[in-house]
């Protein structure tokens, strides 16, 4: 194996990783938003807003995320007159706005499906204590079922995280020069995929174990009542009994 | 010229795409069937592997699906359309063969395909292992059922049983991966639509027009996966 | 049933000599020895951790001794030294003694997937390959002696406990075997199933089956067995008739393990 080749690949696949990296965060944090959204809406108990929420999922989980992404960045093109009369023209007409619009869309339903199972997790007689001690509506979602919902949802988010990083990669058939863009085109230069496939992979390896462990660290943060406690032996022997 | 509506667009009329779109949604589905079952071979060893008592094994079937689940189906179809091509191309040129040889989309497609759905597969199947009941195996093993017989009646049908479940979302993830196959020129249901938008500017009609296919697809197979689950599970108290 | 053994002394239908069996560095069974002829209910007691169900395993090779021979109808079970202890020298010869010896489970072990019917002549049909037919017939006349005729088609989770270890039991007599192993078959079950169990364990031992019976049912160690055996640590502590054993007990465990299980 060729390593002056493999490490100028590593170089140069180095410089797609802002990319790669902005792209998924920026969509990561509107897609959270909108996932919220969604989830709270699908829980509303009003029955138009459940079914556009159930109707938006389907959606976005049953269709390619690269036939969203032509959708978005090819089709609307289709448009253009009538966007550009509303002045959105410029928005469209970057793929880098397109890919996070379409990345947003994508993990909006996915993430709303992670935050509803963490919000019915939520155990009812918690919430029931909190209504026995006068806490009501947004107090109660901000200070008890949300905080517990949260730390249900880490571990499938910390997932969604990692297929997110893997889903930027379809930004690159749009022209955005991320890793996978760069590996692309490299692969295509020089022939040698298996090489570069190895260096990308590595990257994107790297990135998911980075995650990874951040998510870790924040569900142990977040979790003080599942860790020992760190008071003198005597002590908690004197709780337990 | 007139512009065309939508129905006589993608219709079956003189000027209409609906053969050529349902030809690709065909291809689309010959794709991913090769690929889910391909995955279901290289899932089924996965799991063994993983269930083994070998820690080589072990760890060489843990490295795969970590790998695998890690890095974007994209590089990987990359890596085996341009390395299976020049493989081709080397093997060509021993032939006396000289030049790109591309390596036929379609398997390229099913490859990758098989690859990647193997390492979700072998979870699916490994978990559904585990959920087999330990005295069911041992009353096999206590009427003289050899390793095979036992696999076949006893193991199989019920790992089966648990996997539908997991089978069903990894189906769903095929489907939707097989899109990417288009970037190596299969004329499946995506390439088909990229096609048919540029030869006639109408890209958000037929862009919109694959979503609904591939939703259509989905929502069948969904039906599909829920009537074999409710079918493999008759024999099972549901937990009420 | 005569290779070269005599009339008057046919081989006895189990015969266990000097089994050892540990688990790491646990030995649970020290030595066992037992010999049941041909229509003999042992039944086996001691307290949880005496070795009795590891005994009974063994002689189903679902665990292998560590050493001691096992010979059923005379027939010695090979065993080879292999890469973990011990194993079977040959699994041809295992898989046939299974098929002679039947077990059945505390937790009745009954295949999900399957029909009660199809649990029953799954061994007969794919292990013994015995014609599908004539299994099916053998099947149903066996669901009407255990009392649950109705329940062929029936998949296990549908059934009681105690239904569900009739099926077992139908389907261990299914085999034909000489031989029929159960373990603590009444230990899982609700008391008021237990009775049902036991009454079809008084038929067959009332039909002269072989039995070795691992239970804490004093009741049928006491009126169904012909013989008791009692273990404790891994040893044989006492042995005999039930009436001896029970009215004069030798050994002061098995006096407190009676009086405790009454």
């Amino acid at each position: 194996m060729d390593f002056e080749f493999m490490q100028e690949t590593f170089l140069r696949l180095l410089s797609g990783v802002p990319l790669t990296l902005n792209l998924a965060f920026t969509s990561v944090a509107f897609g959270a938003v909108l996932a919220m959204l969604i989830a709270l809406m699908r829980m509303s108990g009003v029955r138009v807003l459940e079914a556009f929420a159930k109707g938006y999922v389907f959606v976005f989980r049953g269709s390619p995320l690269l036939v969203q992404i032509f959708l978005i960045y090819y089709g609307l093109g289709q448009f253009r007159p009538t966007l550009q009369e509303w002045g959105l023209w410029s928005f469209f007409r970057e793929p880098y706005w397109c890919a996070i619009l379409a990345l947003t869309l994508n993990t909006g339903a996915y993430a709303s499906e992670i935050f509803r199972g963490g919000l019915q997790a939520v155990p009812a007689q918690q919430v029931e204590a909190a209504r026995a001690c006068g806490m009501s509506g947004f107090l109660l979602f901000r200070r008890i079922t949300f905080p517990i919902a949260l730390r249900q949802a880490l571990p499938a988010y910390g997932s969604e995280l990692i297929l997110m990083v893997k889903a930027t990669s379809l930004a690159s058939i749009i022209t955005m020069m991320e890793i996978t863009g760069i590996a692309a085109k490299l692969i295509s230069q020089t022939f040698r995929a298996v090489e570069v496939f190895i260096v990308a992979g590595a990257i994107y390896l790297i990135l998911n174990f980075i995650i990874t462990r951040l998510i870790m660290a924040l569900e142990w943060w977040l979790s003080p009542h599942l860790r020992h406690p760190p008071v003198p032996k005597a002590s908690v022997e004197a709780v337990h009994v | 010229m007139q512009q065309l509506s939508y129905f006589e667009l993608i219709g079956f009329g003189p000027n209409g795409w609906g053969n050529a779109l349902l030809i690709a949604t065909g291809m689309t589905l010959a794709v991913a069937l090769c690929g889910f079952i391909a995955g279901a071979v290289i899932g089924t060893l996965v799991a063994w592997a993983k269930l083994s008592s070998s820690i080589v094994a072990r760890s060489l079937a843990d490295g795969y699906t970590t790998v695998l689940r890690g890095i974007p189906d994209l590089l990987v179809i990359y890596l085996f359309y341009f390395g299976g091509s020049a493989a081709l191309g080397a093997i060509g040129s021993l032939f006396g063969a000289e030049g790109f040889i591309g390596m036929p989309a379609f398997v390229t497609g099913a490859i990758a395909i098989g690859i990647v759905s193997g390492a979700y597969q072998a979870e699916v199947f490994r978990g559904a292992f585990q959920v087999v009941s330990r005295g069911e195996l041992e009353a096999a093993r206590s009427v003289g059922m050899h390793r095979w017989l036992m696999f076949r009646r006893v193991v199989a049908p019920q790992v089966l049983r648990y996997a539908i479940p997991g089978l069903g979302n990894t189906w769903q993830l095929i489907l939707k991966e097989s899109a990417l196959i288009s970037v190596t020129g299969l004329v499946e249901l995506l390439r088909q639509s990229h096609i048919a938008a540029g030869s006639t500017r109408r890209p958000f009609d037929f862009y919109l027009t694959a979503a609904i296919l591939y939703l259509l697809i989905t929502w069948v197979s969904t039906t599909l996966f829920q009537r074999a689950e409710t079918y493999s599970m008759r024999g099972i108290r549901r937990a009420s | 049933m005569s290779n070269g053994v005599s009339m008057s002394s046919p081989a006895p239908a189990v015969s266990v000599s000097q089994l050892r069996k540990s688990f790491g560095s646990l030995e649970v069974l020290k030595g066992v020895s037992l010999e049941a002829r041909e229509g003999d209910v042992i039944s086996i007691l001691g307290a949880s951790g005496s070795g009795k169900s590891t005994m009974l395993r063994c002689i189903n090779m679902l665990e292998v001794p560590d050493s001691g021979d096992i010979r059923i109808g005379g027939e010695l079970i090979g065993l080879k030294k292999g890469r973990r202890g011990m194993e079977p020298a040959d699994r041809s010869q295992v898989d046939r003694i299974r098929s002679r010896v039947a077990m059945v489970f505390q937790s009745f072990n009954l295949w999900s997937h399957m029909t009660i019917l199809e649990n029953i002549i799954e061994a007969p049909v794919h292990v013994q390959k015995r014609p599908k037919a004539e299994c099916i017939e053998e099947a149903e006349a066996l669901l009407a002696k255990v009392g649950i005729a109705d329940k062929r088609n029936s998949y296990p989770s549908h059934l009681s406990g105690g239904q569900q270890q009739r099926a077992a039991i139908a389907r261990a007599l299914a085999m034909r075997p000489k031989v029929m192993l159960f373990d603590e078959p009444t230990s899982a079950l609700d008391p008021e199933l237990v009775g049902e169990v036991l009454r079809v364990m008084r038929s067959l031992a009332e039909e002269g089956r072989t039995m070795l019976v691992v239970t804490h049912e004093m009741g049928f160690a006491r009126d169904v067995s012909n013989r008791v055996m009692f273990l404790h640590k891994g040893v044989v502590e006492e042995e005999g008739a039930p009436q001896d054993v029970f009215a004069n007990p030798k050994s002061e465990r098995f006096k407190q393990f009676i009086s405790s299980h009454r």
